[in-house]
């Protein structure tokens, strides 16, 4: 009898490499990941960056802290007013400014809202990620009100530049709290769709559960915060450790997971939107009355010293750390920003899984490129 | 335990440590040489436990090149600063703690990147964002030849 050879497969007896991006639709912008392979199964995954730096650091040591504002709104867009309020909190800490309860409050909801529509992005594009485009025009449907609400008080839609050292930039927009009432309202009997699409489904859990995990003690050491660390079970969220604007007055649970695999971050994300919408339902119908903006000086100067202010982000902790000589413009300013450091367990968490879970985990991590490369 | 305590914690696990009460966290100067044991006497010892590196900057002082970390601890919640600081601008080299916190090494590679310190024991020291032909950008003496950014 004819012994059965079986056909070899290529790449199964040694590494290959493969370019995964810049362009690649999973990727969510310019990144490239150089993924070595062993048949199917990913060995090794170093990625590139780089492609769309800006020196956003080096350009803040040239102009003054009101325009720092609008250059943060460019790392992180779909966090921009959390970026915005990160900046104008540490200075109004090195000024030693005292922030009237209005105007906490208002930044507290447009962070929440913030959060919200972040998640929704998230849900939609990793859906589609993972093959399910209607997802996609669900999520993307539901970020529009958001936007909408944005556009009418802030002026722009992604790009707010709301938030400003000594308060905000406007007040809010005599519709917004009807406006926001009305979302909160919709998205609440919305939500559970999102969960029956996706969450329940057989495929997409497949697809995800038991895939790419990572350990409570990988993600402190490797400085994971964000859902994606709370996935993992490490309490990190800045809201609750070292609460800023309004978080102190406000009740809400942080989302904590022990499995740590990307079911359970995506899971994560899908909770916080619950919890957002608390956060906002507490503050929406008492917002104290009161001027938007304090009074500041129209240079501002901070004393010479170093500050350092955290805030929590859709994706982790963003950290503000300015290094003041005394001038109009700080001496450095370093943004420590959470998809940066999240990017450096990508390797950890991928190595042994299938090429085709490298999207999925990829995914669930939530990049976003232009805040890794600043 | 608050910025008191920690710095005489600090104070006592390295006497040639300088330690400074800051605004908000205690301070810490350590030369290059004492960096690696004291970050790794704040990791492993049960009173600090500094399990959390949050980030690492580097900083040109003019006269020296330096790197500030942060650390914080998941268990005790505190945090610490701690300062680094190398004269040598031809070639500044510092130690890594690649080995006591994961995420260092892209913390690492960005300074590299950004202003040339040089860390050793690194496992994979490339530049990160900008090719090998660039300048060290966050350099106070880079000089932009494009001449977008002046001050």
């Amino acid at each position: 009898m004819e012994e059965i050879v079986r056909d070899t497969i290529i790449g199964e007896q040694e590494e290959y490499v493969i370019n995964m991006g810049p362009q690649h639709p999973s990727t969510h912008g310019v990144l490239r990941l150089v993924v070595s392979l062993k048949g199917e199964i990913v060995k090794n995954v170093q990625p590139h960056v780089g492609y769309i730096h800006r020196g956003i650091e080096k350009m803040c040591e040239t102009i003054t802290y009101p325009q720092i504002i609008h250059l943060t709104d460019r790392m992180d867009y779909f966090s921009a007013n959390i970026n915005n309020e990160a900046v104008a909190l540490c200075v109004e800490k090195a000024l030693e400014v005292e922030i009237p309860d209005r105007i906490k409050v208002i930044r507290t909801i447009v962070s929440e809202l913030t959060r919200i529509q972040s998640h929704q992005l998230f849900w939609a594009s990793f859906g589609m990620d993972l093959g399910g485009l209607t997802c996609f025009f669900y999520g993307l449907r539901d970020r529009e009100k958001i936007l909408d609400i944005f556009e009418e008080t802030t002026g722009g839609r992604m790009i707010n530049s709301y938030n400003c050292p000594g308060g905000l930039m406007y007040d809010i927009h005599p519709n917004f709290q009807k406006r926001t009432r009305e979302f909160i309202k919709y998205f609440r009997k919305v939500l559970p769709e999102y969960d029956s699409i996706l969450t329940g489904n057989v495929i997409f859990r497949e697809r995800t559960a038991g895939i790419g995990h990572l350990s409570l003690q990988d993600a402190i050491s490797f400085g994971i915060t964000g859902p994606t660390g709370r996935a993992s079970g490490f309490s990190c969220d800045i809201r609750k450790h070292e609460p800023y604007s309004a978080y102190d007055r406000v009740k809400f649970n942080e989302v904590l997971y022990n499995e740590g695999d990307t079911y359970h971050r995506y899971l994560a994300r899908v909770e916080e939107m619950r919890e957002s919408m608390n956060i906002i339902d507490q503050l929406i119908d008492n917002i104290p009355e009161g001027p938007f903006a304090v009074k500041m000086k129209p240079v501002i100067k901070l004393p010479e010293g170093e500050y350092f202010q955290r805030v929590e982000t859709a994706r982790g902790e963003l950290d503000v750390f300015i290094i003041s000589d005394g001038n109009k413009n700080p001496y450095r300013i370093k943004f420590r920003s959470p998809n940066f450091v999240n990017l450096g367990v990508l390797n950890h968490v991928s190595r042994d899984f299938k090429i085709a879970d490298l999207v999925a985990i990829s995914g669930s991590l939530d990049l976003v490129i232009p805040d890794i490369d600043r | 335990m608050d910025k008191k305590q920690l710095g005489d914690f600090v104070k006592s696990l390295e006497p040639n440590a300088e330690v400074k009460e800051g605004k908000q966290y205690a301070e810490i100067t350590i030369p290059p040489s004492g960096l690696h044991s004291l970050a790794k006497k704040l990791r492993e010892s049960e009173e600090a436990l500094f399990d959390y590196l949050i980030s690492i900057t580097g900083v040109d002082y003019g006269k020296e090149l330096g790197a500030t970390y942060h650390l914080n601890s998941t268990i005790h919640g505190h945090i610490i600063v701690i300062k680094v600081k190398t004269p040598d601008r031809e070639n500044p080299v510092l130690d890594s703690v690649t080995d006591i916190w994961a995420s260092a090494e892209f913390l690492e590679r960005e300074v590299y990147d950004l202003l040339g310190i040089r860390f050793n024991n690194h496992p994979d020291l490339r530049r990160l964002f900008l090719d090998s032909s660039w300048g060290y950008p966050l350099r106070k003496d880079y000089v932009d030849d494009i001449n977008i950014v002046t001050k």
